[in-house]
């Protein structure tokens, strides 16, 4: 409710016997559990009876383990604090600090030009630099559904795949240029973001999500079981590369390393692949940044803030609903006809829930509806899922306690305040508990 | 202009399955003057507006509003947000509803939301920027600092309209909805949760939006100050009809009226009132 006033923050217990009570709490759990699971050894013996042996120093050690974890971590929340509380900080350090945040995007932004430059000779590195800004994409076109319209998308990955294959087929049967078909990939994909848009305006919150997530699932049956026009599970394959306006980039007699007189190499192609996401990604933030200083993006905000004001001013939900919609969706299908052509190859397994789950997960944790946190927790999940590689089947297990703890301290994401889109006098950041996550 | 009241309701009714909240309800507003609808709580004055508003579709009557410029719309065939874009109404919601996690500026540049749609060519000319897009922008603005100053709130500005006090909320709420440049303004309890000092400012602002942008206010109210005050004409409710109609003073003298506010029996009222005299 609008009127109620921020609650009073009765502070939570502390103090060392709260602290202690919790951790034996945990440790008691964690003996019961590990009691068994740890505790005892069985396996089947040589006469294929059943031995078994304990093993309660193992045991012990792991409810130590749990009993100390406790307490560290709890220790680290009270010192982190709950996010809405004032940290004491002194003024000069917070000055100091907003500023150096004001320079963390434009820093970004040049260290993403030169990143060809710097890493030229590591084909690795610069491939999952496409890849994280493929997803930054991804992320800040499902932003203006989730974060400002306030409409949550499950299906985002629906738009992403009838953009890729807009492009893959109408390449591989019509034989149109990449810059040709994205623009028509991108109108493709705001029509089905429309046509999923009508049936689903009625509902809110929960149900919508579940309504775009089958939806999702819906396309990728459709584009695996279509045989005849997709090709099925089999894909689509010798989808043609991007050109540089009709200069290929290969080692041909008229490719471009031939025409400007330098020795071909393949990275030529990934450096042009990388500026060719860059500049769709930086569209993509551009035009975001303006539709939400323009009534459209601004009514899209009002209605994540409260549908029934915004009907009371003349303000059509529908018709602004499947804008955000639309929007979004176009987006996705951008992204998605840069994938097919970087790849070459698509087939419906790219599409999957995991996909729609990832790019919600990013526009989550940056913060909803910041731009600038979108772009920094696309780089930390998909940059940090690859730096975890090498610790194999504790990927999963690393990268969801890193998310658990993320979310503890920043529950609104990296970026969670709110910057306004018009100002008299001074433009200052509106705290998260303010800003509505919108129900539909 | 014409002289035709704003407003006229006849015979208006609203069921909600076997509940009848409002019964055969009709009265008018006048232009250019300030009504007041009252009555006990559940009366069906809320109701009332729901259907005024386009919120809730009547069950049966009609809902007439006549513009300035003599056309009359039938308000009970338009609902949803149509009733604020094409019949000019505007309202504020008794739990106020402001948007709070936007400036107070932006609340007011979101209530004028139809105007700027069409100066930005819808969205097309505003994305590329043209020089007439830029001028309605600066005259939005230029409207709702005027409206920030005339509300008190323009230090303000910037601050998130969750973060006003009370009394402020509601204030930016009706500077909010006459920022859509109303012909009739419904205000469901303005004056609810306000102390002495704000519910006379709140006087003075009505008044001068009477006075100054003519428009006309219906309004549901229980601060009898305000109603007594203000209002021009007052439509008294109880049980969804109608129970008494007129000017503030003979309406309070009303034996119905107190009946109704009492939960006594008339007999009952004018023996109480003799007794008083």
């Amino acid at each position: 409710m609008s009127v109620t006033p921020p609650a009073s923050h009765t502070s939570p217990p502390s103090g060392s016997a709260f602290i202690l009570k919790k951790a034996l709490i945990s440790a008691l759990v964690a003996l019961v559990l590990f009691s068994l699971m740890i505790g005892i050894r069985t396996e089947a013996g040589n006469q294929g009876g059943l031995i078994y042996w304990t093993r309660f120093g193992d045991l012990a050690t792991m409810v130590g383990l749990v009993f100390g974890g406790s307490i560290i971590v709890e220790l680290l929340r009270q010192w982190f604090g709950p996010v809405d509380t004032d940290r004491i900080v002194p003024k000069p350090v917070r000055r100091a600090m907003s500023f150096a945040g004001g320079l963390v995007a434009p820093a970004l932004l040049v260290f993403a030009l030169f990143v060809p430059v710097i890493f030229y000779d590591q084909r690795y590195i610069l491939d999952l630099a496409i890849l994280v800004l493929t997803y930054v994409m991804l992320g800040w076109g499902l932003n203006v559904v989730v974060g400002l319209a306030g409409l949550l998308d499950l299906g985002y990955v629906a738009f992403y795949a009838v953009g890729a294959y807009s492009y893959a087929l109408l390449a591989t049967d019509f034989g149109l240029s990449f810059w040709v078909c994205l623009p028509l990939a991108g109108i493709l994909a705001a029509c089905w973001g429309v046509l999923l848009g009508f049936p689903v305006l009625r509902l809110r919150g929960d149900y919508l999500a579940i309504v775009t997530l089958a939806f999702g699932e819906i396309i990728r049956l459709v584009i695996t079981n279509w045989q005849s026009l997709t090709g099925g599970p089999n894909g689509v394959s010798g989808i043609p590369r991007p050109t540089l306006f009709g200069i290929p980039l290969d080692n041909s007699d008229d490719g471009l390393a031939a025409k400007l007189g330098i020795e071909f190499s393949p990275t030529h192609r990934l450096v042009f692949l990388f500026y060719l996401i860059l500049a769709m990604a930086l569209l993509t933030n551009w035009v975001t940044i303006r539709l939400r200083r323009l009534p459209i993006g601004r009514a899209w905000e009002a209605l994540r803030e409260d549908e029934v004001a915004c009907r009371a001013l003349g303000i059509n939900t529908t018709t602004t609903k499947l804008t955000a919609f639309a929007t979004g969706a176009m987006f996705g299908g951008l992204a998605g006809a840069f994938f097919a052509t970087r790849q070459g190859f698509i087939s419906p397994e790219s599409f999957t829930f995991q996909e729609s789950a990832l790019v919600l997960a990013i526009v989550v944790l940056g913060g909803m509806g910041s731009q600038l946190g979108v772009a920094l927790a696309a780089v930390a999940m998909i940059g940090g899922f690859e730096l975890f590689r090498g610790f194999d089947q504790y990927r999963m297990l690393v990268f969801g306690i890193a998310m658990v703890l993320l979310m503890i301290w920043r529950p609104r994401g990296l970026v969670g305040h709110r910057a306004p889109t018009v100002y008299l006098e001074r433009s200052q950041a509106i705290s998260s508990d303010l800003v509505k996550e919108g129900h539909g | 202009m014409s002289d035709a009241p704003i407003l006229t309701v006849e015979h208006l009714m609203m069921r909600f399955g076997g509940i009848v909240a409002v019964n055969d309800l009709s009265f008018t507003a006048e232009r250019r003057k300030i009504t007041a609808l009252i009555g006990p709580n559940g009366a069906g004055k809320t109701t009332v507006f729901n259907c005024i508003t386009g919120f809730y579709r009547p069950s049966g009557g009609a809902i007439r509003l006549n513009r300035d410029d003599g056309r009359t719309i039938q308000l009970e065939r338009l609902n949803d947000f149509r009733i604020a874009k094409q019949a000019n109404v505007a309202r504020t919601f008794q739990n106020i509803r402001l948007f709070p996690g936007m400036t107070a500026l932006e609340n007011l540049m979101v209530a004028q939301h139809n105007a700027l749609m069409r100066a930005s060519g819808l969205t097309l000319l505003g994305l590329l920027g043209v020089p007439s897009w830029r001028s309605a922008e600066r005259s939005a603005i230029e409207l709702a600092r005027t409206w920030l100053k005339r509300i008190g709130l323009l230090e303000r500005a910037d601050d998130a309209a969750g973060n006003l006090p009370y009394g402020d909320q509601r204030r930016l709420e009706i500077a909010r909805a006459m920022c859509t440049e109303p012909t009739l303004l419904c205000l469901d309890e303005p004056a609810a949760g306000l102390n002495a000092r704000e519910s006379g400012a709140l006087n003075e602002l009505l008044l001068s939006i009477r006075a100054e942008q003519g428009t006309s206010i219906l309004l549901i109210e229980h601060d009898m100050s305000v109603v007594m005050e203000i209002s021009d004409h007052v439509v008294v409710m109880d049980y969804g009809v109608k129970i008494a109609e007129g000017a503030p003073q003979a309406v309070r003298d009303d034996p119905k009226v107190i009946a109704a506010y009492l939960g006594a029996d008339e007999e009952e009222a004018i023996a109480v009132m003799e007794k008083a005299n």
